[in-house]
């Protein structure tokens, strides 16, 4: 059998390339480490020495100001060396190979490579070649997977909702392309979120979606009922290629959060978005700030969950 | 066979000695897992005023590069100020004072104690750096291969048990 490319020989994680496939105990273990570091980020000294003389770094080869930015701040809070490498404007437009990128920081004695690549797929590659002291966390490969994001937002549903065990959650918008929906559906099912709901239109589901163990709704209305859980996802325009849409307007219309839709969904319902939002395209202004939203709190506990991520790869 | 002390005697006998000690300064940490046990017991029988602080030191041990994060951190909570404490450091094994070295890291990361006293219930000796605790349950000899570990059953009685060291 082969063995999973993300955990080493005695079972434990040494890279973090994507929520499918691991086992429950090892997402189970993450959620609990950060737990522990959502306390370190509430002190005056924000800092705990684990990674003392580590180096990360940070290889977007995509844009990124919330990912890229808590995965640094989370690195220097374990007293790491981080370094920001902006590839767009490097030695990957001069034409070096993704591999000899990763070869020279490795000859600067780097620890844990932080990998954001437009290509599904990417960091898995990069977790083939390193070195066996050399780490790697996925923080977003093409459509494929964004592992911490899908872990944060675990994270904050465990948080307010304390258990998985009775939950309905629903993912709203383009699932299409979005590899926070992915990862999130994976982090679910394994957790035993009994139910896991998609909600969009067809032009944006991707085919075969159930497969994945959710219900597929295309009218929002009906898809939002009793949900104790929704996550909006942004409506990736950068990502679209012909005309999938009429218009922002009409997707609004017919899959853009309002408080009157949200109304349908349990009355402590939480409504989660993995940022940048688009106001008015996805989800209107007055959720996005209202009592439900959680969106902010989201992006704090961001911060632990790298934590936890990197000093456990690194410490396996 | 060694033969151990009666923890719940040990107890009583830490009780004594410290209450002399407790005044309006004092604040009590426990270490996870046996030092919280017996810090719970202490902070409620010498009615300390300032609620008890529970440290895990996973994040602050020194042998994280060669056997990586323990799997269960449990977080640390202070519960008061730092700054100007007379704190009373609990666990419940001393044994090489690696892991006082860390709590007492760790407890500077939140503030400037007034002073740090240890208390623990049993020390093994064994010292590998220069740690000595101020109040000691008992001095209990551990045989080779085995180590010293708190247990507390369900209606919360405390007692010192001889495991092997191969075990967890």
């Amino acid at each position: 059998m082969q063995r999973n490319p993300q955990l080493n020989e005695n079972g434990e994680l040494q890279h973090l390339l994507s929520i499918e496939g691991l086992p429950r105990e090892i997402l189970v273990q993450i959620l609990d480490t950060a737990e522990s570091f959502a306390g370190v980020t509430e002190r005056e000294v924000k800092k705990v020495p684990l990674l003392r003389g580590k180096s990360v770094f940070n290889l977007f080869f995509e844009p990124s100001t919330r990912t890229r930015t808590t995965f640094e701040i989370a690195a220097k809070r374990l007293s790491a060396d981080v370094i920001n490498l902006n590839i767009a404007v490097s030695s990957a437009t001069k034409g070096e190979s993704l591999l000899d990128t990763v070869a020279n920081l490795s000859a600067m004695h780097a620890d844990i490579f932080v990998v954001r690549h437009a290509s599904s797929g990417a960091p898995f590659l990069i977790a083939r070649h390193v070195k066996p002291h050399e780490h790697v966390v996925n923080a977003g490969d093409g459509r494929h997977a964004h592992p911490t994001q899908g872990l944060l937002d675990l994270f904050t549903i465990r948080h307010y909702k304390k258990d998985f065990s009775k939950l309905t959650v629903a993912i709203v918008g383009d699932v299409l392309h979005s590899r926070v929906a992915r990862s999130l559906i994976h982090g679910l099912t394994t957790l035993g979120a009994p139910e896991v709901r998609v909600i969009g239109p067809y032009t944006l589901m991707p085919a075969g979606v159930e497969a994945l163990g959710v219900r597929v709704f295309h009218d929002m209305k009906a898809g939002l009922k009793d949900a104790d859980v929704v996550v909006m996802l942004r409506l990736q325009n950068e990502r679209m290629r012909g005309a999938l849409l009429p218009s922002a307007q009409e997707f609004f219309k017919h899959y853009g959060l309002t408080s009157d839709k949200l109304a349908l969904a349990r009355k402590d319902a939480i409504v989660m978005h993995p940022g940048p939002m688009n106001r008015g395209v996805e989800i209107d202004s007055s959720v996005a700030d209202g009592p439900h939203s959680v969106i902010l709190p989201q992006v704090t506990f961001g911060i632990a969950v790298r934590m936890a991520v990197m000093s456990i790869v690194a410490g396996n | 066979m060694t033969k151990l002390p009666d923890t719940e005697k040990l107890c009583q006998d830490l009780v004594r000695e410290l209450k002399p000690r407790i005044g309006p300064k004092t604040a009590m940490v426990g270490l996870y897992t046996g030092g919280v046990w017996l810090a719970e017991r202490l902070h409620k029988e010498l009615r300390i005023e300032k609620p008890l602080g529970l440290m895990d030191i996973a994040f602050y041990r020194d042998d994280y590069a060669a056997r990586g994060l323990k799997h269960d951190p449990k977080r640390t909570t202070i519960p008061f100020d730092v700054n100007g404490a007379e704190l009373l450091l609990v666990d419940d094994v001393l044994y090489s004072g690696r892991t006082v070295r860390a709590a007492m890291n760790e407890l500077f990361d939140y503030g400037r104690p007034a002073s740090i006293s240890l208390v623990v219930l049993a020390d093994r000796g064994g010292r590998q750096l220069p740690i000595c605790a101020q109040h000691v349950g008992a001095k209990v000899e551990v045989p080779e291969g085995m180590r010293l570990r708190l247990k507390r059953d369900d209606a919360g009685k405390l007692a010192l048990a001889l495991e092997s060291d191969r075990a967890a």
